[in-house]
């Protein structure tokens, strides 16, 4: 099953380090891990995706609460969080080709963010579903080059405290 | 008034209290050890190695209570510290491990002894620090501290360049520490507590099983208050000696892989399971599923990963030991709870009495389980802290001392570090200077870190070692004979090399031997009043074995050697048991 988890942790050098190998340490893979700061430039949130049961995600969570450096941690609930997550696309596209990788870029609301001479960047928004099917789509095409955020994620607003 | 960083950080640890330094300098921790030359707090003890440094300071702390520093160089000198840092974390035992390190402006290009002590030691240290600038240093030195003692405890490392130890600032120690990210749980759920004591109070089989957190937290009176009040009997871990007092009726041994057979059996038939700074950890369970299967679990810890971690548990609590046990004792007086455990301790002196521990004796042959009685025997009425290395002297050391005041054992239990003992005797002498300080010695353990001969010499530090000489590492060839065939696989160290009688008097101690049962007593008893470090070279079995034993992922009322019986299913005395149900 998968779980997202919003870290905060105080902005320091070496926070990423101590997170990421203390989940390779307790046996845990991290799908996918995106770190900003936040409104309060002391700290920065981090969005880890990991795949694991129950248990040992109370486990880790446990294990990450330990650190000095971690301020607060949330399991999002998939129903009541809202996630996004960034591509670029480089897109093979001769010129006589272009005109249908636009069609495409606009269904997914997507932007074209450079052209080259025979390549068009994309750049789409959005959740990993949206994204996965955007690229199967491309791929007829030839995907020269592709890079991706990693999920960030907050709880729905209806959950915060009144 | 501006100071140096150097003379900030001894400023620092003469404001924690801090005792004594256990160190070894070179080139970038020349300004530290330069500042503490001239102080008289803390004391500075040279070692001969960096790892018994971390060692001895573990020791002091185990017995004391506070965590002393450790200060090193840089590259191999912090290097060397890692596995004492490793077994302290493993342990939860609180210091302050000071690395110097090279000048900021080279760190990262490899420098003459550089290495990344803080990389390094992420896994190893509850938290570490690398200080940039002289300025943080005080409240570096602050925040290691708290965080070294509160909670659960454990080791910090500190980095510090020589630039940052050369560097002025000016000096104030601050009054507190804001941690936003650290703030540990002292006091118990008052719903999981009135939820135990409910428990406690139904319970017809119940026990108490302790751990090192009854000793990190303080918590042994409340123990002793809490068995007593409701007549609970107790086991200890290996980590938990010395927490309740070993002659009490009450108390059942140690559980797990070399436990007593009616210790085992105590935990397998246990209706209700109290575990208090404890962590489940396999050479206590053997196989989970079949460890305190017909109990419900209270699981006590202040640490809340450990709670669930490798047993389900049914009431938890996180909290401070002292603190959940005295609430637990009021909320149970407060309901007017009568102890109901009269035949269940029945059932226990049963097996108490049926299974007691054993070993093998032969006309002429020296055991090495004789010489850990005699050492109980003859330090009877002298105020004692006992040590051990690790492997089998370690284990009969749990099984034929008697430990009866808290802090007064001292033994390596998660890591299980061979060459701990005789430095962490070292620090456990400086920490108690008016006890006899004795390790008991396996002649491999010991053989790790004998350079300290010198360091107990020179400074006048009176410890004993006893070791059981059986020319082989008993405990893998223990494995071997079992195991493998009884292919002696580079266990074979031979008695006579070193001879240990010289290398004691090399370093200047005193060095005796033991061949016959008949030297023992005189020669202990010579080396435990002599005014000085003593080592005794007892040449005891070669083939013996710890009995009993559960095998490795074995259930644990299914033992090894020792008495005939096992498993528990077998053992049960029906009549006995219906006594308990009426």
């Amino acid at each position: 099953m998968t779980h997202t988890l919003s870290v905060l942790v105080e902005n320091k050098p070496g926070v990423l380090t101590r997170i990421a190998s203390l989940f390779a340490r307790r046996g845990f893979n991290i799908d996918s891990l995106a770190v900003g700061i936040t409104e309060d430039p002391t700290l920065s949130r981090m969005t880890i995706v990991v795949s694991a049961e129950d248990t040992p995600v109370e486990q880790i969570t446990k294990q990450l609460h330990k650190l000095i450096n971690v301020l607060k941690i949330q399991d999002l609930d998939p129903k009541e969080m809202i996630d996004r997550e960034l591509v670029l696309f480089k897109v093979n596209a001769p010129p006589e080709r272009r005109h249908e990788i636009i069609e495409i870029a606009n269904v997914f609301r997507a932007k074209i963010v450079d052209v080259g001479k025979n390549s068009l960047t994309i750049e789409a928004t959005g959740v990993s579903d949206k994204l996965a099917a955007m690229e199967d789509l491309l791929r007829a095409y030839g995907i020269k080059e592709l890079a991706r955020t990693g999920k960030i994620a907050l709880a729905r607003g209806s959950k915060d405290p009144q | 008034m501006r100071i140096t960083g150097a003379e900030a950080l001894v400023k620092s640890l003469q404001a924690e209290g801090v005792e004594v330094v256990f160190g070894y300098p070179g080139g970038v921790a020349l300004p530290i050890f330069d500042a503490l030359y001239d102080v008289e707090s803390p004391r500075t003890i040279l070692v001969r190695h960096e790892q018994a440094a971390v060692h001895a300071a573990d020791g002091y702390a185990r017995v004391t209570g506070k965590p002393a520093a450790v200060i090193v160089t840089s590259g191999p000198g912090a290097t060397n510290t890692i596995t004492g840092i490793a077994n302290a974390f493993m342990d939860s035992i609180p210091m302050v491990v000071i690395t110097a390190q090279v000048a900021t402006h080279v760190i990262g290009t490899d420098a003459f002894q550089e290495s990344d002590m803080t990389g390094i030691t992420i896994p190893i240290t509850k938290h570490n620090y690398l200080v940039k600038s002289s300025a943080e240093l005080p409240e570096v030195i602050k925040e290691s501290f708290h965080i070294a003692t509160m909670g659960r405890p454990g080791p910090v490392l500190v980095d510090l360049p020589v630039d940052v130890s050369k560097g002025e600032l000016e000096f104030h120690y601050p009054e507190q520490v804001n941690l936003p990210g650290f703030k540990p749980t002292y006091k118990g759920h008052s719903k999981q507590i009135k939820q135990a004591a409910s428990l406690i109070s139904k319970a017809r089989k119940p026990l108490l099983y302790a751990g090192g957190g009854v000793l990190a937290s303080g918590a042994w009176k409340e123990l002793k208050e809490l068995a007593e009040l409701m007549q609970l009997p107790v086991v200890t871990t290996l980590m938990g000696k010395g927490a309740f007092p070993e002659d009490h009726h009450l108390f059942v041994g140690m559980p797990g892989m070399h436990g007593a057979k009616y210790t085992n059996y105590t935990i397998t038939e246990t209706d209700l399971l109290i575990g208090v700074g404890v962590r489940f950890d396999d050479r206590v369970t053997g196989k989970l599923a079949a460890f305190a299967s017909k109990s419900k679990v209270i699981h006590i810890d202040i640490d809340p990963a450990e709670i669930g971690k490798n047993k389900a548990v049914d009431v938890p609590i996180v909290g401070d030991a002292c603190n959940v046990l005295t609430a637990i004792i009021a909320e149970l007086r407060k309901m007017g709870a009568e102890p109901r455990t009269d035949a269940w301790m029945r059932v226990i002196d049963d097996w108490r009495n049926r299974f007691p521990l054993h070993y093998h004796t032969e006309e002429n042959v020296l055991m090495p389980e004789y010489v850990v009685e005699r050492v109980r025997e003859l330090t009877k009425d002298r105020p004692t802290v006992i040590c051990t290395e690790v492997g089998q002297n370690q284990m009969w050391a749990c099984q034929y001392t008697k430990i009866r005041e808290p802090r007064t054992w001292v033994s390596s239990g998660g890591l299980g570090t061979m060459g701990f003992g005789f430095p962490a005797a070292m620090g456990a002498q400086v920490g108690r200077p008016d006890h006899l300080v004795i390790d008991i010695a396996g002649d491999g353990s010991f053989q790790m870190n004998t350079q300290e001969l010198a360091t107990v010499f020179i400074n006048k530090i009176p410890v004993k070692v006893v070791i059981l000489n059986n020319g082989v590492l008993g405990m893998v060839r223990q494995w071997q004979e079992l195991f493998y065939d009884q292919r002696y696989a580079f266990t074979t160290l031979g008695q006579e090399s070193p001879d240990f009688v010289k290398l004691a008097e090399a370093y200047g101690c005193l060095g005796l031997r033991a061949t016959k049962v008949e030297d023992v007593d005189a020669v202990l008893q010579q080396a435990f009043d002599y005014d000085g470090p003593a080592v005794v070279d007892c040449r005891v079995a070669p083939g013996a074995c710890v009995w009993p034993m559960v095998a490795p992922g074995g259930s644990i009322d299914e033992m090894l050697g020792g008495i005939p019986g096992g498993p528990l299913s077998e053992m049960l005395d029906d009549e006995l048991l219906e006594e308990v149900w009426e």
